[in-house]
């Protein structure tokens, strides 16, 4: 198991504006992820973060520097990264198996039907959504759905799971409950994830490492923050746990009294 | 019954009285225009207000007297085969057109101009080069209908294929489709309620076009019968053939209508 997994090595995206300079939206990025570990990106709106996440995904691609893994250059979007977006993007003509087979049956196309059978139905179990099989999108709730999109990128293999704010348009219990459902998972098979939250606690609960982010432009990384705490974790106990509030405080201090933004 | 369901029997009907008022404020005005009665009469068969015993011209609609005579049956099926050629091509070209328009901002810049220009065109327009590029009847009505109804086609199309959301395009990315998976799997799917639309339209087009198209071109259909009648002087059945062509008209927009809700995802699952 190599330490370098993913790495970002002076990574910087600008954008370019009509007749004025380039708008640096992130610059001079390192950044090592190890396999398995999950990190978190947090920062204030316009730090550039899901930037950072477009660029990893190869959506986007950076205009300095190198993003490699697995000791391969990313050039543009593959399946080996899966984003789950934050607005789940499932399709809606379709139905959560066929969602979910549709992905499976371009990246695995050696698969036989009984086989693509049993891996659709298998990601459909792991996030428990069995009687929702054959309902289409528009059928079943927002948590469902980004169940599903959960689904659906864990299905075809990724080596890094890549998550754009992935329970930011949900409710708090809505959202407790899929973080549940990502630490279980997660407990199970062994993912390499990159999560993209502006929730502080979500951020402290789900990862092994905090990514905290300076207000852009120019945006970088200020800090990062080690989470020492032993898995499965338990949201209502750790909110006694020293290591717990030590971390949350890391965050809330850096946010809001080194890089506090007024305007919001 | 209930009361939603009166209004929607009741009030078509007062209007139905009311243009029946009109037409015989009408008939009564104008010399020899024929009333109500005597076009029910010329359709139907009966004794007419003169008392001549009369067969109607809907009562055998599918008698062959000769090559030149035909039923009104004939004459519409006639009609129908050309606006179905003609719509056909219009669909068959058309489509792979807007889908290519939609997908590709270069296409879109070089033909849009030429789009707009020949979109207004009037079918009558076009008829008489047509006919002389073709010199026979049946071609230059279908490519009459081809031409003035491939437009919303395309329009529609192109609009369908530009409103697939850029999420729905990041998951074919990140799944790496190529160029024909991303038209079968994604835009295709977001596109047809859009391109029905443009079907519906064009179809509409066809049917108003057959009409104007076989009165120049002669020969058999409902558009030469309706002008054979003015130059046999039977009115009435102009009135006849102007309502025939409506209730037609109206019956295939319904069948297009129901086709479009059939195949339209976000009237699936909702019903």
């Amino acid at each position: 198991m190599s330490e370098k997994f993913l790495s970002l090595e002076g990574v910087e995206k600008r954008f370019p504006i009509a007749g004025k300079d380039d708008y640096v939206a992130v610059t001079d990025v390192d950044l090592e992820i190890k396999e398995n570990e999950i990190i978190s990106i947090i920062g204030h709106s316009g730090c550039g973060k899901s930037t950072l996440l477009n660029m990893i995904s190869g959506l986007d691609a950076q205009s300095e520097g190198a993003i490699i893994l697995e000791n391969k250059h990313i050039d543009g979007p593959g399946p080996e990264r899966a984003v789950v977006f934050q607005n789940h993007s499932l399709l809606p003509w379709l139905t959560v198996y066929n969602n979910i087979e549709m992905a499976v049956k371009k990246v695995m196309p050696e698969l036989d039907s009984k086989e693509l059978r049993e891996r659709v139905e298998k990601f459909i179990s792991m996030v428990n959504l069995e009687h929702a099989r054959d309902k289409l999108p528009d059928e079943i709730s927002g948590g469902m759905k980004q169940r599903v999109g959960i689904a659906r990128a864990l299905s075809i293999k990724p080596k890094v799971l890549l998550m754009d704010e992935p329970f930011g348009a949900l409710d708090s219990l809505t959202r407790a409950n899929l973080q549940e459902h990502l630490m279980r998972i997660q407990q199970n098979v062994k993912n390499t994830v990159v999560i993209i939250t502006h929730d502080i606690d979500e951020a402290v609960l789900l990862s092994d490492r905090v990514i905290m982010m300076t207000n852009g432009p120019d945006a970088t990384i200020g800090e990062i923050l080690e989470v020492n705490l032993d898995r499965p974790r338990n949201r209502v106990e750790l909110q006694h746990d020293p290591e717990y509030i030590r971390c949350r405080e890391a965050i809330l201090s850096f946010l809001y009294e080194k890089f506090a933004k007024d305007d919001e | 019954m209930n009361k939603e369901l009166l209004k929607r029997v009741f009030l078509p009907m007062v209007v139905l009285v009311l243009i029946i008022q009109v037409w015989i404020g009408i008939a009564t005005t104008i010399e020899d225009f024929p009333t109500p009665g005597d076009t029910y009469v010329a359709a139907f068969g009966g004794v007419n207000s003169e008392g001549d015993e009369i067969i109607g011209v809907l009562s055998d609609p599918f008698y062959i007297e000769n090559q030149d005579d035909k039923g009104l049956y004939w004459q519409v099926i006639e009609s129908l085969k050309r606006v179905f050629a003609g719509f056909s091509l219009a669909i068959l070209i058309g489509v792979p057109f807007g889908l290519m328009l939609g997908m590709s901002k270069t296409a879109q810049y070089a033909f849009d101009p030429f789009i707009q220009i020949f979109k207004p065109i009037s079918p009558l327009a076009w008829l008489p080069l047509l006919l002389y590029i073709f010199q026979d009847i049946n071609m230059t009505a279908i490519s009459t209908i081809f031409v003035t109804s491939i437009w919303p086609i395309i329009i529609n199309t192109a609009l369908g294929v530009k409103s697939v959301s850029e999420d729905y395009m990041n998951v074919a990315k990140v799944l790496r489709f190529t160029p024909l998976e991303k038209i079968l799997n994604i835009i295709l799917p977001v596109s047809v309620p859009f391109i029905f639309t443009g079907m519906r339209l064009s179809l509409g087009i066809a049917w108003l076009v057959i009409v104007a198209a076989e009165m120049l071109t002669g020969g058999i259909g409902i558009g030469f019968w309706i002008w054979d009648e003015y130059n046999n002087l039977n009115y009435h059945n102009i009135i006849i053939g102007i309502i025939l062509v409506g209730l037609i008209g109206y019956l295939l927009d319904l069948a297009m209508g129901m086709m479009a809700n059939h195949f339209d995802y976000t009237k699936k699952g909702r019903a």
